[in-house]
């Protein structure tokens, strides 16, 4: 114990957070004494920060537990509570920690090409990934609010990064504008909460809400907007407008990153909020969110149809993969939860990898994110080709890849739970990606090649796509140690 | 809900009623019965004397809006000192090293933008901005950037 206000947990449980700042704080000083062409040392400063915080998360899946010598415990309690690391927790650090490094290592020579590579950009990318992880472990409302604010604040700015692009600035205000209104619905369905029961502490607010009347119309207010905020931040439909022109106009490595670890945060804070305090009033979310999933998996799926952008392209499948991911939460059974998480896990990878993909299509004067810039690419580079047939056949849930995987699972629940018409409506929805998904594909094996510019493969580039490609194939082919790590997570969270 | 629980804010409602009528009334009294003699230099704008010189729909150097932001940085610093200063016997050496940490995050952020050159009022630096002519007003010199000059939103495909 320091002294009665902080003790040693404290410091512990929010270490890979400390390091992660220092390393952030760190990068931006250090980014004062370089010269414009070792400006990659940055990027090596920055991973070395997630290096450091995915070592004090200790080892798979429990470490934190392991060295306090409380390695039967299931979830560490720090800050009086507002702080609880369980193995949910963990998994989602995890996940943090992963997509922040696949996508330090494919910024690095995309920012040298737009000329604006600085110590900045990871610095940012590193407080991003802290507030990702407060979200992740947060138990009272202050405390995810914080997060959040961190998290969403840091992606504006990587979204507008380009200050000379003004796709980048577009996006960026869009982004602000839509997200600050959608944080403040958020907030004000947790003051609806407090109101109702005196803390921010989520689980005694869990007691107090489950002691209302049925039919409450405070309580069902409260839902509303607790909901609506969450849409938005996972890109939910009607709240999705924001995502195909964030995605479009932001850096393709800010796409890369931002489709991947704040999107997996939000379903943290989802799952969290749904699990605790509005488990009791399961009947009163449950139609808003089997009708926002069948909206958002239409929207998702037929408006990608009709788009000649790949980045656009793929921000209309990051709503449809959403929309696939809160079937999880209408089934709501185990399966279904270690679906979602699978998912994510899954998610970060093959969306990483094909997004590191459209960033190698970036080269000295081609922005390289259209479908027809795809055209022939089998000619020019077969190895990206095949690797991005990889990803997408992923993307699309085709087994033996990872994203057959995650779907199983979201699926199979569906069927445990006996929502058939929900599991139909799905699997012709994926039918229908697969129809956009091969767009590109047909672009890259059928047609003739427009140029002779070979897309530009920078070790870091090879390194996140090789981590990627292995774990995409991985999961797909072996997939029981996710299925028996993600097993344990949900298992924490239900009990 | 006990009933109780609304008629706590009855007071408010009422104050809020009063002040509301109380405010109306009295613009509406001065319209109502007040002359009105215009001239020149009451309907001038009011700029504590000086003489107006125009209207503030100009385009004003981004280094304002960095002086604003930097200030409210330094300035909750400050304010976040004050206190802690008052009672600094009190809280003996783990309020030391608290704000040794609080200050040890701020001061990184006082650095960089010492090294990035914010707080270099005195002239502009253009060259970052290539292609970028100086819109010149009379006696005032401001460099607006390309992105603002031309932005339209751009049409980011279809639904």
């Amino acid at each position: 114990m320091l002294n009665e206000y902080f003790s040693s947990v404290d410091l512990l449980v929010l270490k890979p957070a400390i390091l992660l700042t220092l390393f952030a704080i760190g990068v931006l000083l250090t980014d004062l004494m370089l010269e414009p062409e070792q400006k990659y040392l940055n990027a090596v400063m920055a991973l070395a920060g997630v290096g450091f915080a995915a070592y004090s998360l200790g080892p798979w899946p429990l470490g934190l537990q392991h060295q306090m010598g409380m390695a039967g415990a299931d979830a560490l309690e720090a800050f009086r509570g507002a702080v609880i690391v369980d193995s949910f927790g963990i998994y989602f650090m995890w996940l943090f920690l992963i997509a922040a490094a696949l996508s330090i290592l494919i910024s690095i020579r995309y920012l040298e090409i737009e000329g604006e590579h600085r110590g900045e950009y990871y610095a940012i990318m590193l407080l991003a990934t802290v507030g990702m992880m407060i979200l992740a472990i947060g138990m009272d409302l202050i405390t995810l609010f914080m997060g959040l604010e961190l998290m969403v604040i840091s992606i504006y700015i990587l979204t507008g990064y380009l200050r000379r692009d003004r796709r980048s600035n577009e996006a960026a205000l869009k982004y602000l504008l839509l997200g600050a209104f959608s944080s403040g619905i958020l907030l004000y369905g947790m003051s609806l909460l407090y109101g109702l029961s005196g803390s921010t502490d989520l689980r005694i607010i869990a007691s107090s809400i489950s002691q209302r009347p049925a039919g409450d119309p405070l309580v069902l207010i409260a839902v509303i907007t607790i909901c609506g905020g969450l849409f938005f931040k996972i890109g939910a439909v009607p709240f999705h407008q924001w995502l195909p022109d964030a995605y479009e106009g932001a850096p393709h490595c800010v796409t890369a990153f931002m489709s991947v670890g704040p999107k997996a945060a939000a379903f943290a804070l989802l799952i969290r909020m749904f699990l605790v305090p509005l488990a009791s009033v399961r009947d009163v979310w449950l139609p808003l969110v089997i009708g926002v999933a069948i909206a958002t998996m239409t929207i998702g799926n037929l408006a990608a149809i009709t788009q000649s952008n790949v980045k656009r392209m793929l921000g209309y499948s990051a709503i449809s993969h959403a929309g696939y991911m809160l079937l999880g939460i209408v089934s709501g059974n185990e399966n279904g939860l270690k679906g979602i998480m699978i998912y994510l896990m899954v998610y970060a990878f093959m969306n990483l990898g094909a997004m590191a993909v459209i960033v190698a299509m970036r080269r000295k004067d081609i922005i390289g994110d259209e479908i027809d810039d795809f055209a022939g690419l089998v000619y020019k580079s077969p190895t990206a080709a095949v690797l991005m047939l990889i990803f997408l056949l992923s993307l699309a849930g085709i087994p033996p890849t990872a994203g057959f995987i995650g779907k199983y699972f979201i699926f199979l629940s569906l069927i445990e739970t006996g929502h058939y018409g929900l599991a139909v409506v799905a699997v012709l929805y994926v039918a229908v990606s697969l129809y956009y998904y091969f767009q590109i594909v047909t672009s890259m094996f059928t047609r003739e090649a427009t140029d002779n510019v070979v897309p530009a493969l920078s070790p870091g580039i090879r390194l996140a796509l090789g981590v990627s490609l292995a774990m995409t194939l991985f999961i797909g082919l072996y997939p029981n140690p996710i299925i028996e790590v993600a097993g344990n997570t949900v298992a924490s969270i239900l009990r | 809900m006990s009933n109780g629980y609304f008629e706590n804010y009855i007071p408010i409602l009422l104050l809020a009623g009063v002040v509301t009528l109380l405010a109306v009334g009295m613009l509406l009294l001065s319209y109502l019965l007040g002359p009105r003699r215009p001239s020149k230099e009451k309907l001038a704008a009011y700029e504590c004397g000086v003489m107006p010189t125009g209207d503030a729909r100009q385009r004003f150097s981004v280094k304002f809006y960095l002086v604003a932001m930097v200030f409210i940085l330094f300035d909750v610093e400050v304010i976040f000192l004050y206190p802690w200063a008052v009672i600094f016997h009190e809280l003996r050496m783990l309020g030391f090293i608290q704000m040794i940490l609080f200050i040890g995050l701020v001061l990184p952020g006082f650095v960089y933008l010492w090294r990035q050159g914010i707080f270099d009022w005195s002239e502009t630096d253009t060259s970052e901005w290539p292609d970028t002519p100086p819109v010149t007003l009379p006696g005032v010199s401001l460099v607006v950037p390309n992105v603002v000059q031309e932005a339209t939103p751009f049409s980011g495909g279809s639904q």
